[in-house]
This record gives structure tokens, sequence and C-alpha cells, in this order.
């Protein structure tokens, strides 16, 4: 039953990501992969962890993408501004794309021989155990992703703004 | 049939069961909030009100939704086909969703069996809520940006940046609660307000903020400048006719009415009030208290649009950045100073 599920979901999640880098309107691309996001939530609520599941839909789908889709309508970009790359780049796009996909593919290739990881603990990525995971045994690095992301958001701000009265 | 699978079954139509109710009481709540809203504008202005249809007019809403079925359904030439069709079905659709985790009540008995009077009781209901209300974005945005129409693509920006920015300030409010109640689930932090223990006792701060950026999301005045029909004719919906308009209109009021349980659950008690046991009158005491409390803040809802004039862009973007972000991390220190000096719930 599971498999069943996590099948569909899987191609489903891949056709959508394909559909997203072949939609010619970027807004439709914006569009498709947010559906993609939701079929990752998706994946997330099969593995039990119903708090990465609903803070993915909350962060990505819920504020990043809106935000592409704001700079996306804003631009209006269509088929008649679309700028006509020539051959040259065309040529130089498939070899640069084509060595990304042999370096996969070559990274991948062990990947058979990996053992499937039972997970010990199917109740870990519920929201308390998680919490008590995150605040008891991992403080240190959570606290440091904190003042990273505070760094982050004060430099935003200082791009932000235009004119700085130091 | 295994007596496994039976019982499967059963919870599956009683879900099932729960969630049509919930949905026409959800339809029908949307569809008598457009004659309250009305009748208690006219009341307000010293008017009568619609008086026309059935006695008192009560069979208004009924003669609206008609009305609004039979209009002629127009597309723009321009407009983009099929994203211009699904913007009001996915903004009908959210709205509905975040009804799911609320708790109407304990538990209805009757004839012998009982059912749980809350659809699904996720142990991360606070934040289920927080999510289809920031998915509440894209059927406007897209809807404004499909019309193909500068004044439908100027209310769209205006709803979805109005939205995001008092998003923020909404989930730092909720912080405060989910500090007092240690929970996420809505069913505990409801359970934990019995008798007097309402949460705004401990959260008059964080309500205030909490009300304000409800008003909001679901873009009421005076916060309504997505459709402020002096600049942009009517908004992210300028382009839509008959039903398709309908939806949309018909989701801000089911929006309204989420928001107002949503509040009455996390800051007044839910289903509980002092002397009045939610279990009585086989659990309908709990529901009965409920709706008592939403209808309460769907008035003051209604109230506040029809007092206060609509803010400025810039004056509404000050109030959600600049007061009420700084509020709701002050009302968090201070919760946090209080639950350090007498401890949580």
């Amino acid at each position: 039953m599971t498999l069943a599920i996590f099948l569909t979901l899987a191609v489903v999640s891949v056709l959508l990501a394909l559909l997203m880098v072949f939609a010619k309107n970027p807004v439709h691309s914006v569009l498709y992969l947010i559906l993609a996001f939701f079929t990752i939530a998706a994946h997330y609520i099969l593995l039990n962890a119903q708090f990465l599941a609903v803070v993915h839909i909350i962060v990505y789908a819920g504020a990043i993408m809106v935000l592409f889709l704001f700079v996306l309508m804003l631009l209006n970009l269509n088929q008649d501004t679309e700028p006509q790359k020539s051959a040259s780049w065309k040529f130089a796009a498939a070899i640069a794309a084509g060595s990304l996909m042999v370096t996969t593919v070559g990274a991948l290739k062990g990947a058979v021989q990996l053992q499937q990881v039972n997970n010990p603990n199917p109740s870990v990525g519920l929201v308390k155990n998680l919490g008590t995971v995150l605040f008891h045994d991992f403080v240190v690095p959570f606290e440091i992703a904190g003042i990273l992301f505070l760094a982050a958001m004060v430099g935003a701000v200082l791009v932000g703004k235009r004119d700085l009265k130091l | 049939m295994s007596i496994a699978l039976l019982f499967t079954f059963a919870v599956v139509f009683e879900k099932m069961a729960l969630i049509s109710v919930l949905f026409l009481v959800t339809l029908g709540v949307a569809a008598y909030s457009t004659y309250g809203e009305r009748k208690i504008a006219a009341f307000m202005q010293d008017r009568i009100g619609p008086d026309r249809a059935g006695p008192w007019g009560i069979l208004q809403p009924i003669a609206d939704g008609v009305k609004m079925f039979t209009k002629e359904d127009f597309m723009p030439r321009d407009a983009e086909r099929w994203l211009y069709i699904l913007a009001p079905g996915a903004f009908i659709f959210v709205a509905c969703m975040t009804s799911a985790v609320i708790p109407w009540g304990t538990r209805l008995t009757a004839f012998g069996g009982s059912i749980d009077l809350q659809v699904t009781d996720i142990n991360i209901g606070i934040l289920y809520i927080m999510g289809f209300v920031s998915l509440g974005v894209y059927g406007i945005m897209i809807g404004g940006w499909a019309s193909n129409n500068k004044y439908s693509l100027y209310g769209a920006i205006r709803a979805s940046s109005q939205m995001i920015s008092y998003e923020l300030a909404m989930g730092l409010a909720l912080i405060s609660v989910v500090m007092i109640s240690g929970s996420l689930s809505l069913r505990d932090i409801a359970e934990q307000q019995t008798g007097f223990g309402w949460n705004i006792l401990y959260q008059p701060l964080g309500f205030i903020i909490f009300f304000t950026c409800a008003l909001a999301e679901c873009n009421r005045a005076p916060f309504d400048l997505a459709e402020c029909e002096t600049e942009l004719i009517g908004g992210y919906h300028t382009e839509y006719s008959s039903m398709k308009l309908g939806f949309f209109l018909f989701a801000e009021y089911i929006n309204m009415f989420i928001s107002c349980a949503v509040v009455s659950t996390l800051y007044f008690g839910g289903y509980n009030f002092p002397g009045l046991d939610p279990n009585w009158l086989g659990g309908f005491m709990g529901p009965i208290v409920l709706f008592a409390k939403v209808f309460f803040f769907i008035f003051v809802f209604m109230w506040i649009r029809w007092t206060l004039p609509r803010f400025r862009y810039d004056q509404l973007m000050h109030l959600g950045w600049k007061s009420l972000i700084p509020l709701s991390i002050l009302n968090m220190v201070l919760t946090g100073g209080g639950i350090l000096l007498f401890g949580s719930h």
C-alpha cells in the first residue's frame, strides 16, 4: 500500500518537475514547481515527518514561491520578450548540461549497493521528538544556524536600503 | 470482510459525514454572513437594508446565489484560459480546507454512538492553519494575473504583499500562544481553557495583534486595499463575472468565518464557557458555545468594517512591519518572562 502511494507520488513529482522545466511560460513553471513541492511534502508525510512536511509547505510553497511569482508577474515575460539565443550559446549550454548529467550519473552509480536504511524510530519526525532532539542533542548547531539566519536578515535589510545613514 | 477493515470503513464514514456537515455549515454561515453584513451596514447607517425577499429579507442570500449562477459568464479574450478558471476554485478550496483541524466540540453522543467533533487532530494543527493561510495568496495572484488586466494585477499584488506582511506578525503572535499552552494541537489548546482560563487573560496583546492580522488576511476593511474601488475598479476580481466572481466573494466570507473560529479557539476558550459543560445536550453544548463566540466575532469584523475608514497603502505597510512585528516580538519576550516566573499551563 505504502509502496503504491510512494511510486505514484514519485512519478507525479518527476512529471511535475519535468513540466516545470519544459513549460514555455515562466509563470506556469512556477506553478508546476509549487505542485511539485506539494508532492514532496506528501513524501515527508509518508515518512511520518509531519512537522517537516508542513514547514516545507509554509516556507517553500507559502513564502518563497510567492515571491518568485511576484517577480515574474511584474516582469511579464512572454514569447515576444524572450531573448533569442544564438546557436553557439545553445551548443555550449547543451555540452554544459550534458557533462553535469554525466557527473550526476557517475556519482549515483554506486547508490545501488547502498543498504536500505531502516528508520530506527519512526516517530522521530513528530514535532515533540524533533523538538527534543533539536534542543537537547543538537542545540549548538541549531543556535549557530539561528545566528546565521539573523545575519542574513540584517544583510538583506542593508542591501535593500537605498540611502544608508551611518 | 475482516473486523479491522469494517472498523476502517466506519471511521472513514464518520469523518466523511462530519466533513459534509462542516462543509454545508461553512457555506450556510458564509451565505448568511452576506445578509448579516448588509443588515448590519444598514443598521450602522440608519437604513433598513434588504427586506424584499421573504420576511425581513432572510431569503436574500438565496436570491443572490440564483442571480450569481444565472449571470453571463464572461471571459476576457486575452485571459490565460485555464489559470483564469482555476483561480476561484483554488481560492475557495484553500478557504474550506482550514476548518479540518478546528475542534468544534468534544464528542457528540446520540443514538448509542458517539462522534468526535474534529475532523482530524494532527499534532501540528496551528502550523496546518498557517500553511493554508499562506496558500490563500495563490488564488488571488493567479486570478489577478490570468485576467490580463492591469487593475487586476495591481489588486493581486497589493493583496498578496499585504497577506505576506501580516502573516509574519500573525505567526509571531501564535508562537506566544504555543509557548503558554505547550502544544501545537488545537484540541489541546481548547481543552486547557476550561471554565474561565481563557488565553486572552494571558495574551491580551497577542490577541490584539492576531485579530488585526486576521482582518488583514481576510482583506477586510480597514485593510481592503486589494479591492479599493476608487483606485482599482474592483481589485483582483475586476474581470470576473457570474459564479467565478461569486466564488471569490464567497471565499472571503468563508475566510472570515474560519478566522473567527480560530480566534475563538485560540484566545476565547473554544467550546468552553464557565458554567456550561461542553458535554451537555449530548455534546451539542460545545458547538453552540463556539458558534455563539464565532458569530460575535463575525459581528465585530462587520462592525469594524462599517466604522473605520480604509488605510492608505504606506500606512498599512508601516503598521504591519514597524508596529505589529516589533509588538509581537515584545509579546514573545513578555510571555517567556511570565512563563519563567509563574510557569505555563
